[in-house]
Order: structure tokens, then C-alpha cells, then sequence
């Protein structure tokens, strides 16, 4: 399986709200023990969706290769 | 994505606000928004209630969709210390309208008005709650302008910022995230 060249990144200051579990197509992102949300980056494209809505605005898509 | 029953919860906050209006009693209904949350946090660990059942968290989620600006909201907005201190600040605020409620179970009159952001009266004339103790009708003053404060707070944001910007800094968000820390933190040192 070929991997996306970027992938979403959550950041520190994640609320744990939510909001981006709502629109991600792939349900690639879960909230990890209510504190953070988590993202599986072996199903994240990278579209984007969950930074956009992210209301702290703590979500940055990123090269797949910065993160590794 | 298929719906499910706790995508329509929206319409529960709905409810709320109509029945309020109706009958102010209907105000103590909206302590089921508080102890849910804190409940799951305290016994299972998580913040499902926000991810999944916020009726308010759908409901500015739906309306902003319309009315946001969906512009990124200021740093300071997710914070430590700007939720804590909100966090605080609204606690204090609970804790006067229970301090009001107990004057009035001591004797005081009861105030019939419900005070928006902490210092608007809202000219409504409020049905009549004469069939309950004084110290009741009180709480559900008092906790109705809780309510209907956090919820402008909310809508402005959502206007300003992203639709669920109250989500950033709801305090029983900032709490049950709180919880589920201390939680975690505990689990991991065992």
C-alpha cells in the first residue's frame, strides 16, 4: 500500500474536543484517553479536513517524511 | 457517514432553551449537562460526552457551518492559562449562584430574573414557580443564566472564529480534560 506524502500532525495543546474525529473520511483519528486526539498515520491521506475545522487550530498537515 | 441517534442531541439543547423560556424550572434539566460529562470522565477516563453527545458543541457546529467566519482563533484562546482562569472564573460565578440560592433557602427573597453575562437582566416576564420552594426556583435563576451566558459566549466565538471555538475553552471541557490527565497520569505511575 502506498502512503500519502502528508499526514496530519496534532499539536501539544489539543482540547480533545472532538471535532476533527467528526469529518475525517478515513476515521483516522481517535481521542487518546481523553486528552489528546491521536492520529493513525497509516490511514491518514493528509486531505486537510481536520485542520481546517480544528477549533484550537492545533492540527498541521505535514511531509510524512518530516514526521518519520 | 451513516448518522446515529447522538448526532440529532442538537436538538436536546434545543429543547432546553425552549422549555427554559417556557417554565424556568425546566433550567435544572441543564445539570444533566454537567454531571454526564464529569461522570464519564471520572469513572471511564474520557472525554466522550464532548467527542460524541454535546448537544451545544453539535448546535455550533451545525450553525456555524452558516454564520463562521472560520477564521483560526488567537493563541491565547487554547492556553493553559487562559482556560484554567476561565475555568476559574466560572466556578466563582457557580459558586455565587449557589451562594444566592443558599441565602434564599435561609430566607432571603427569591429574585426572579435571569442576568446574562453576568450583569444584563433579560426583560422576560418568567412563568410563575410559585409550586416549589423559593430556594428551587432560585437555583434554576441563576443556573439558567449560567447556561444562557456560556451559550452567547459560544455563538460569539463561533461567529468570530471556527464554529466549535467554545469547545477551546468550555470549562467542563478544560475540567473533564483535567480529569483524564490526573487519570492517565495515575495509570501510567501504576
Amino acid at each position: 500500500m502506498t502512503l500519502s506524502p502528508r499526514l496530519a500532525q496534532i499539536g501539544k495543546e489539543c482540547v480533545a474536543c472532538g471535532s476533527c474525529l467528526r469529518v475525517c473520511p478515513r476515521g483516522a483519528i481517535h481521542i487518546a484517553s481523553g486528552v489528546t486526539a491521536q492520529v493513525n498515520s497509516d490511514a491518514c491521506v493528509g486531505c486537510g479536513r481536520c485542520a481546517k475545522i480544528c477549533p484550537a487550530d492545533v492540527i498541521t498537515i505535514v511531509q510524512r517524511r518530516a514526521v518519520k | 457517514m451513516k448518522r446515529k441517534w447522538y448526532d440529532y442531541l442538537w436538538i436536546a439543547e434545543l429543547l432546553y432553551w425552549v422549555l427554559g423560556v417556557c417554565n424556568i424550572l425546566f433550567a435544572w434539566l441543564g445539570m444533566v449537562f454537567f454531571c454526564i460529562p464529569l461522570l464519564m470522565a471520572i469513572v471511564g477516563g474520557n472525554k466522550t460526552y464532548c467527542n460524541r453527545f454535546c448537544g451545544r458543541g453539535q448546535l455550533l457546529g451545525l450553525l456555524g457551518s452558516k454564520f463562521s467566519r472560520n477564521a483560526p482563533p488567537p493563541r491565547f484562546l487554547r492556553s493553559r492559562w487562559f482556560r484554567g482562569g476561565f475555568l476559574a472564573f466560572f466556578m466563582v460565578m457557580f459558586g455565587l449562584m449557589l451562594r444566592s440560592t443558599y441565602m434564599v433557602f435561609s430566607g432571603a427573597p427569591l429574585r426572579q430574573s435571569v442576568t446574562l453575562l453576568w450583569t444584563f437582566k433579560l426583560p422576560w416576564q418568567w412563568a410563575e414557580v410559585g409550586m416549589v420552594a423559593p430556594w428551587v426556583a432560585q437555583f434554576a435563576f441563576g443556573f439558567f443564566g449560567v447556561m444562557m451566558t456560556s451559550t452567547v459566549l459560544g455563538l460569539l466565538t463561533m461567529v468570530l472564529f471556527r464554529p466549535r471555538s467554545w469547545c477551546v475553552y468550555c470549562p467542563m471541557g478544560t475540567m473533564t480534560q483535567g480529569i483524564c490527565k490526573l487519570k492517565q497520569g495515575k495509570e501510567d505511575v501504576q
